[in-house]
């Protein structure tokens, strides 16, 4: 192949059903039969270690020692356990949703900014600022906590949500940043141009151009923002002290066993299955914009 | 970081760059650029510069048990890289950077191969796009917890697989059982900042490639990972940070015995157990200097182009 | 930046203020309390009980102190974290804190929490290695809680008579061998359980690791070593399986109940699930309890349990220090022992009919935890649990002799000693 020097990248096509994927009719068994493989290969990985979690969750409270690779006696105990009145569940998935949706929202507000002076403007401290983003990324986060529980003591935040809010936002910015700023820098700015000797302010250029090109790198980040947020456990086990504003992570770590060392496994794994499933709805959901938002921007009018 | 470490911008100057020279937009842009980072600013600088700041200072300061003692200048970081610390200090450093250089290896290569295959046009991909999500979307301490369940001697890794493993209390299978779990759980978020940089790059390039009878090997090697590289030095960077301050997945596995206790885990028990803030501080200074070398190092080694700002990208044969 | 700058104003006035309001006196003397709910810091209850408990009794007397849990995660060491970070900084949100034996010492000597008025807390009733838990440089800091202690778990269908000796329960083994069944286990991950394991055998051997609230090492003696050695031969010569070496309590109980295990070390907590009827427990019935075997006769548990302290950051100490004290009435002991399945600390408790029907364990806990020891006491004590935890599993793996690992310990121990 000849080197391709493209003065811009082309209005790509939908990658999904083109690029890699469509090929020339003599290839196209290998091509499903790798495929195949691979999609099984996958899952499995994925979902092997899942099941076992989900098996364990079906099996009764005085069942869970045991290797069967299908529960015995399915039971829903650990389910009602998991909703029983004294763990607060479902206000702690309410306390994780309030949580993991306004830290999206607002790192994603922020770090579109950022990353478009970085990836888009012309200033002098480009790479020290993202230099310095990324070093905020490299302190032991454990190391963090005492300093912002004083902190936080002090402003009387303790229990609260905002507590969590924004040490969650600091502490996905600069992902939020470096991944949008790379995305950025490979976006076709010459439609933004357009739109600007067009008579579009550089904010309109930014709103109706960009953001719609930026769809999947948005869309991927905001669904790795909010994974963090809702997983988020070391600063919530500290900020939150009570159902008040305890998410679910927080809320998991109170699950007891009827005595002291006796592990609450069955329990556990029943939480963890249960607050995966507004994440596979989630992903489920946006799924498509993941992958097929750079058409649905409108590219090519 | 200063302009020197990332080589990256390109001499070659775009027309939208030209045009926007010429009308003499420099200062406008450099006020609306400093306003648009301000906020990203003052979220970092009070949640994560006040509390490196302190633990700096703190750092300088011998512990006594009221408190913070008599100031000892870098006493504190000698303890840790050439004195009483250092039995400890230089074993963490080490396995930290085992499990990273495994980990993060064993997480690009099934990351890649996962951003591939969600990339093509199958039935039922939504299902594959999902289950890859499970594994990232489980919190730590429930997987920790679940892989220690499967990884007891009578756990279901061994009977599944007839071994005898004491996974959890050997040398190497107690790594492996930290690398296999974070590997397990991470390899989907590689997966995902991939899927999103091959969304990025154009169909017609496979085009003309396949016109020109490149086969798919040539086309992976020679399209799909140069055009991915942003995306690829992305991902594995921020997987590099994450790895090298691991703590909940060893500290719940194996406690740090049979030498897997890692940097973070030191930083955990002189901080939150000893309570000695002064050594503790030094310990992750150090862990964050090191940090800083090897991303530097990476950025500069891969010619990280992060920022290839508004650079036409040139497809290298 | 600014921000930082208040918020580091804020901190000052508040160390100030706090400055200004601490003293030495003991809880419940001096000045009245501020009005409001007590709040109660403990782990997470496991029971479900405990409110309802103070509520019905507590509460219902005392309108305008009501004492409220605050409960704390499930893992011991976020719960000391919890605790640890509200005392650094001062907070005032716990009145009363729910801490393990093994951290009393800490929090009274970093003066964290308040002395209490001994007179309100008779030595006599308790029993004493649990009352002297709760004892710093010969002044009481804490009411005692919880206990809890090992025993001897045994197969009774298979063991004619529980071993008294360890030369007795290796011998026992044999039985072992012949139902395809492991020995002997007890918790031996490199995690706390194993200090509390590893001072059990150096105890039991009469040995010792510290004495003096910490600032005497005394682990480096023909005693300990003997101790010490009966765990790693168990390693060795394979009456302890090789697993154990991950074992914390529970992968221990279920290998118990699995029928595969003859003996096991373990709280009392194991005895109502391993006879509770289910596919997990294969024992119910075929199982009892003894005093743990030393190398001549009945050895020393270590303790476990809880002891309740009041924070010297409490605005209502009067109160704190009057539920205290009308939590370890012997009245309302009973119902503890009852309802929450807790081990006693009064010495009369373990005597009550009542609270024998309901755990028939008992006389034999009342038996070990009188005879027992509590661990290492030491304000240092995360420095020491960690220098034992990592000698003692380094003998275990035989990556050192017992000498070699007691005299690294005993090293290790004297610097930690000599901290200031």
């Amino acid at each position: 192949m000849s080197t391709t020097t493209t003065d811009r990248p082309a209005p790509p096509h939908p990658t999904g059903t083109s690029g890699v994927g469509a090929r020339p009719s003599r290839s196209i068994n290998w091509g499903t039969l790798l495929t195949a493989l691979g999609v099984i290969f996958i899952v499995a990985y994925c979902l092997a270690p899942f099941y076992w979690m989900v098996v364990s969750a079906f099996k009764g409270p005085n069942n869970i020692f045991n290797n069967d690779l299908i529960p015995t006696h399915p039971s829903l105990e650990n389910f009602k356990a998991v909703f029983s009145s004294q763990n607060n569940f479902g206000k702690a998935l309410i306390s994780s949703a309030i949580i993991g949706v306004t830290s999206t929202v607002i790192a994603l507000a922020i770090g579109m900014f950022a990353a478009y002076a970085l990836a888009r403007l012309r200033f002098k401290a480009k790479f020290l600022v993202l230099g310095v983003v990324l070093a905020t990324a490299m302190f032991p986060g454990v190391a963090l906590i005492t300093p912002l529980f004083q902190l936080f003591t002090d402003l009387g935040w303790i229990d609260t949500y905002q507590a969590m809010i924004i040490p969650d936002i600091s502490f996905t910015l600069p992902l939020t940043i470096w991944i949008l700023t790379s995305f950025f820098s490979e976006m076709p700015w010459e439609l933004e141009q357009a739109a600007k000797v067009d008579g579009a302010t550089p904010g309109q250029a930014f709103r109706k151009v960009i953001v719609p090109l930026a769809a999947p790198g948005v869309f991927t980040t905001a669904i790795l923002v909010f994974v963090y947020a809702w997983n988020e456990y070391l600063i919530a086990s500290v900020m939150s002290q009570t159902s008040v504003s305890q998410p679910v992570t927080a809320a998991m770590a109170r699950f007891v066993g009827s005595s002291e060392h006796q592990e609450p496994f069955g329990t556990q794994m029943a939480a963890g299955v249960v607050m995966t499933i507004p994440l596979v709805i989630l992903v489920l959901l946006f799924q498509r914009r993941i992958v097929a938002g750079l058409t649905a921007g409108g590219v090519k009018g | 970081m200063t302009s020197s470490t990332l080589p990256a911008t390109t001499p070659t100057r775009s027309p939208a760059r030209r045009l926007r020279r010429a009308g003499g937009s420099g200062r406008s842009e450099s006020r609306l650029a400093t306003w648009l980072i301000l906020p990203t600013a003052v979220f970092l600088l009070s949640v994560v510069g006040f509390p490196v700041v302190k633990a700096l200072y703190l750092s300088l300061f011998e512990d006594r048990f009221a408190g913070a003692g008599p100031f000892t200048g870098l006493g504190n970081y000698a303890k840790a890289l050439t004195g009483d610390g250092s039995a400890d200090f230089w074993p963490a450093f080490i396995v930290t950077n085992v499990f990273t250089g495994i980990s993060v290896t064993f997480e690009l290569a099934i990351g890649m191969m996962m951003a591939l295959i969600m990339n093509r046009a199958f039935k039922g991909r939504a299902l594959v796009r999902t289950s890859v999500l499970v594994p990232w979307a489980i919190p730590t301490a429930v997987t920790a917890k679940l892989w220690l369940w499967m990884m007891q001697p009578d756990g279901i890794v061994n009977a599944v697989t007839g071994q005898k493993i004491i996974w959890t209390g050997s040398e190497w299978p107690s790594k492996w059982a930290i690398i296999v779990a974070d590997t397990w759980k991470t390899a989907p978020f590689i997966a995902l900042l991939l899927l999103a940089g091959l969304q990025i790059i154009p169909g017609d390039v496979y085009e003309a490639a396949r016109v020109d009878g490149a086969t798919a090997w040539q086309r992976f090697t020679r399209i799909t990972l140069p055009l991915l590289k942003p995306a690829i030095l992305v991902a594995v960077l921020f997987r590099l940070l994450d790895v090298l301050r691991i703590y909940d997945l060893p500290a719940l596995l194996t406690r740090g015995s049979n030498d897997t206790k890692t940097l973070s885990m030191l930083v955990v028990e002189q901080v939150q157990g000893s309570t000695k803030y002064g050594y503790g501080s030094a310990l992750s200074t150090l862990t964050f200097l090191y940090i800083f070398v090897v991303a530097f190092a990476f950025v500069k080694l891969l010619g990280a182009n992060v920022v290839a700002t508004q650079a036409p990208k040139e497809v290298k044969k | 930046m600014r921000r930082t700058a208040w918020a580091a104003a804020v901190v000052a006035v508040g160390v100030i203020a706090a400055g200004c309001s601490s003293g030495t006196k003991t809880a419940g003397s001096g000045g009245k309390d501020a009005a409001g709910t007590i709040m109660f810091a403990t782990g997470k209850d496991t029971s479900g009980k405990l409110q309802k408990l103070i509520d019905a009794g507590w509460n219902s007397k005392h309108p305008s102190q009501k004492v409220k849990l605050i409960e704390l995660p499930e893992d011991a060491e976020a719960q000391r974290s919890a605790m640890v970070q509200n005392a650094q900084a001062k907070s005032d949100r716990y009145d009363l804190l729910n801490l393990d034996v093994i951290w009393t010492s800490e929090f009274a000597g970093k003066k964290w929490a308040l002395p209490l008025n001994e007179a309100d807390f008779p030595k006599d009733q308790f029993l004493g290695p649990v009352y002297d838990t709760a004892i710093y440089n010969g002044k009481l800091y804490a009411a005692p809680w919880a206990s809890d202690g090992g025993m001897l778990y045994y197969r009774k269908d298979l063991v004619p008579a529980p071993p008294k000796t360890w030369a007795e329960m290796i011998k026992d083994c044999a039985i072992a061998k012949k139902n395809n069944m492991d020995c002997y286990a007890g918790q031996f991950k490199q995690y706390e359980g194993l200090t509390v394991n590893a001072s059990e055998a150096i105890n039991s051997a009469g040995g010792d690791i510290l004495k003096n609230d910490g600032k005497d090492v005394v682990v480096n003696s023909p005693e300990a070593k003997k101790g010490l050695q009966f765990l790693v031969d168990g390693f060795k010569q394979g009456y302890i399986p090789k697993a154990a070496i991950t074992y914390d309590e529970e992968p221990g109980r279920r290998s118990f109940q699995a029928g595969k295990l003859l003996f096991m070390r373990q709280w009392p907590y194991a005895y109502g699930l391993g006879n509770t009827a289910g596919p997990d427990s294969k024992i119910v019935g075929k199982f009892a309890v003894a005093p743990l075997p030393g190398p001549d006769g009945p050895g020393a548990t270590t303790l476990g349990g809880h002891n309740l302290a009041i924070s010297a950051f409490s605005k209502r100490p009067k109160g704190a220090a009057a539920f205290l004290k009308y939590w370890t009435s012997a009245e309302n002991e009973k119902q503890v022992a009852i309802q929450l399945s807790f081990a006693p600390v009064l010495a009369a408790t373990y005597d009550d009919p009542a609270v024998i029907k309901a755990a028939p364990y008992i006389p034999v806990l009342k038996e070990a935890i009188t005879k027992a020891k509590a661990r290492p006491k030491s304000v240092f004590y995360p420095d020491v649990t960690k220098a034992i935890e990592e000698n003692v599993y380094a003998a275990l793996q035989g990556k050192k002799t017992v000498d070699q690992a007691l005299s690294d310990l005993a090293k290790k121990l004297e610097e930690i000693a000599k901290q200031k």
